[in-house]
């Protein structure tokens, strides 16, 4: 190990593992001598101490560098790949980066006073790399409106779920996840595969579902995430027929009970759940029970993780958490006591908590304060039902309204659309107040996925 | 289906929906006496705005909302298409 037991990626990356791979839709990557190759050409000693933007845009490549900045830079920071260039100098400077790492080093010529490092698929490396220092991890808030956040972690607290966890069981796992992995849900996916010994399949921008899903299935992938968003759509594709992996998890945005008995539905042998974790809060907990919402007896301490609600928001302390906000004019992470207050917002029925939105997505309709989350967790009851969303809509007459956009499950569906929607209507009027019955419920070919792999909410 | 027809069906629609029992739809019925409430009309105005592409209550600034049926079915059928 390295100096003062500090731990990096490449200590899980020994050759005594064989067959370990990681790939995307054009190559595949051995991660078993992945030690005596590099990406960087020579150049990692160059960036040692410094704080790098890993400005990288091919994902695979990217996981690798990680594995080699890991241990030797001062910080990186993760660049997701929908990051608009508009926000990329004040991040710059916020983070304090003196080095960029990219795979377009001509968009980099002239970046005043940075080092330039030109990342490349992997080819032999002359000399090992020696780890130096605890890096620290700065990621990037998905930021739905406005600039987003850098949060700062330590390998630590990300992977501090992986090790309480324990290896996979069933052996040696292959890894995939349909977010990106430099987002905090797909970097816990690909932590998981280096740190338990496994391969990753990566998700490759622009791939269509079917050929997505047929390539996880050609190279034997076990474990998979992505949000509730990403596996309606793969269960809305047909697409998952024939791909049998033996754990299936949801995290990003709220699970309903819907989704969660679809996916128990399409895969029969797989242990499906979903698990609380956030960019700012870290992983919180998993739900195994196959059900919506988590138990009430989770609040308080569980293996290394506080959780309180106040004020209605879920709030997680943690070693898990991130350390802080980085930047000339960022905010504190914790309240005072150390807890992060995830903005997610929970109600307490029958003894389980229930998500019912986002703080920052409340929508007004009348002077009354509506979850759309809410509403589609009850649209998406109706069995004919893939997925919806809920908005509000200006009325000269009350303000606003509630409308759904509906994508049904089976097209073929369409010609009952009048029966579908009494039935949306009806079930929305039994479990909710008036004003959140959607008023107008217009059946939808699809609907906008943000880069995230969450539902747009424009109007939030 | 005319415009007229078409409001009407809607009122019956969302009546049915509210659990609203309508007295006999005549033009010099006062919109009061629909026994609607404002959540009644503003999904009746959304509705029609999907079916007709038009909320005549929104678009010009000096609208005035309508007293009786034979109003409101004016308001939709005045607008230029």
């Amino acid at each position: 190990m390295s100096p003062r037991e500090i731990f990096a990626l490449r200590d899980y990356l020994g050759p005594e593992l064989k067959g370990r791979t990681i790939s995307d839709a054009q190559r595949i990557v051995s991660l078993t001598d992945i030690l005596e190759h590099s990406c960087l050409a020579g150049r990692l000693e160059e960036l040692s101490g410094r704080s790098v933007l890993l400005a990288v845009a091919d994902q695979l490549i990217s996981g690798l560098v990680m594995t080699e900045l890991d241990g030797v830079a001062r910080r990186m920071l993760l660049c997701p790949p929908d990051l608009k260039a508009d926000h990329l100098q004040s991040l710059m400077q916020d983070a304090e980066i003196d080095a960029v790492v990219t795979d377009h080093p001509a968009q980099w010529e002239g970046a005043n006073s940075k080092l330039v490092v030109y990342a490349q698929p992997p080819a032999k490396a002359a000399i090992k790399a020696r780890t130096e220092r605890a890096t620290e991890w700065l990621m990037l808030t998905s930021g739905t409106s406005g600039a987003p956040k850098i949060v700062g972690h330590t390998l630590e607290g990300l992977t501090g779920a992986i090790v309480a966890d324990g290896p996979a069981r069933g052996g040696a796992a292959v890894w995939a996840t349909f977010y990106d992995i430099r987002r905090y849900g797909g970097l816990q996916i690909f932590l998981r595969a280096i740190i338990g010994g496994g391969s990753m399949v990566l998700s490759n921008p622009g791939e269509a579902l079917a050929d997505h899903v047929a390539r996880l299935q050609a190279r034997g992938v076990t474990h998979i995430s992505g949000t509730p968003s990403h596996w309606r759509k793969l269960l809305m594709s047909g697409a998952a027929k024939g791909f049998a992996p033996r754990y299936v998890r949801l995290s990003g945005e709220i699970a309903d009970q819907a989704v969660l008995d679809g996916l128990r539905a399409a895969f029969r042998d797989a242990s499906v759940g979903h698990a609380y974790a956030s960019t700012e809060a870290g992983v919180g907990f998993a739900v195994n029970d196959g059900r919506e919402g988590f138990p009430a007896a989770l609040l308080g301490i569980h293996d290394g993780v506080e959780m309180k609600v106040e004020e209605g928001s879920l709030r997680i302390r943690s070693t898990r958490t991130a350390h802080a906000y980085i930047g000339r004019q960022a905010a504190a992470l914790t309240d005072v006591e150390g807890f992060v207050d995830t903005g997610d917002m929970v109600e307490l029925r029958g003894g389980r908590y229930h998500f019912v939105g986002r703080r920052g997505g409340i929508i007004n309709i009348g002077g009354l304060k509506v979850h759309p989350e809410e509403i589609e967790a009850v649209i998406n009851r109706q069995p004919e039902v893939r997925m919806s969303r809920a908005k509000s809509r200006r009325s000269p007459i009350t303000g606003a309204v509630v409308v759904a956009d509906v994508i049904l499950a089976d097209g073929d569906d369409a010609g009952r659309g009048d029966e579908i929607r009494a039935r949306i209507l009806a079930g929305c009027k039994a479990s909710l107040a008036p004003h959140k019955v959607p008023a107008v419920i217009k059946f939808v070919p699809s609907l906008e996925i943000t880069a995230a792999g969450k539902l747009a909410r424009h109007d939030a | 289906m005319s415009v007229r027809l078409k409001i009407l069906a809607a009122i019956r629609q969302v009546a049915v929906e509210q659990k609203v029992t309508l007295p006999p739809l005549d033009d010099a019925l006062s919109l009061h006496e629909t026994g609607f409430d404002s959540l009644a009309f503003a999904i009746l105005v959304a509705r029609l705005e999907d079916d007709l592409g038009i909320d005549p209550f929104t678009m010009s600034e000096d609208a005035t909302f309508p007293l009786t049926i034979g109003d409101f079915i004016r308001a939709y059928e005045n607008v230029p298409a």
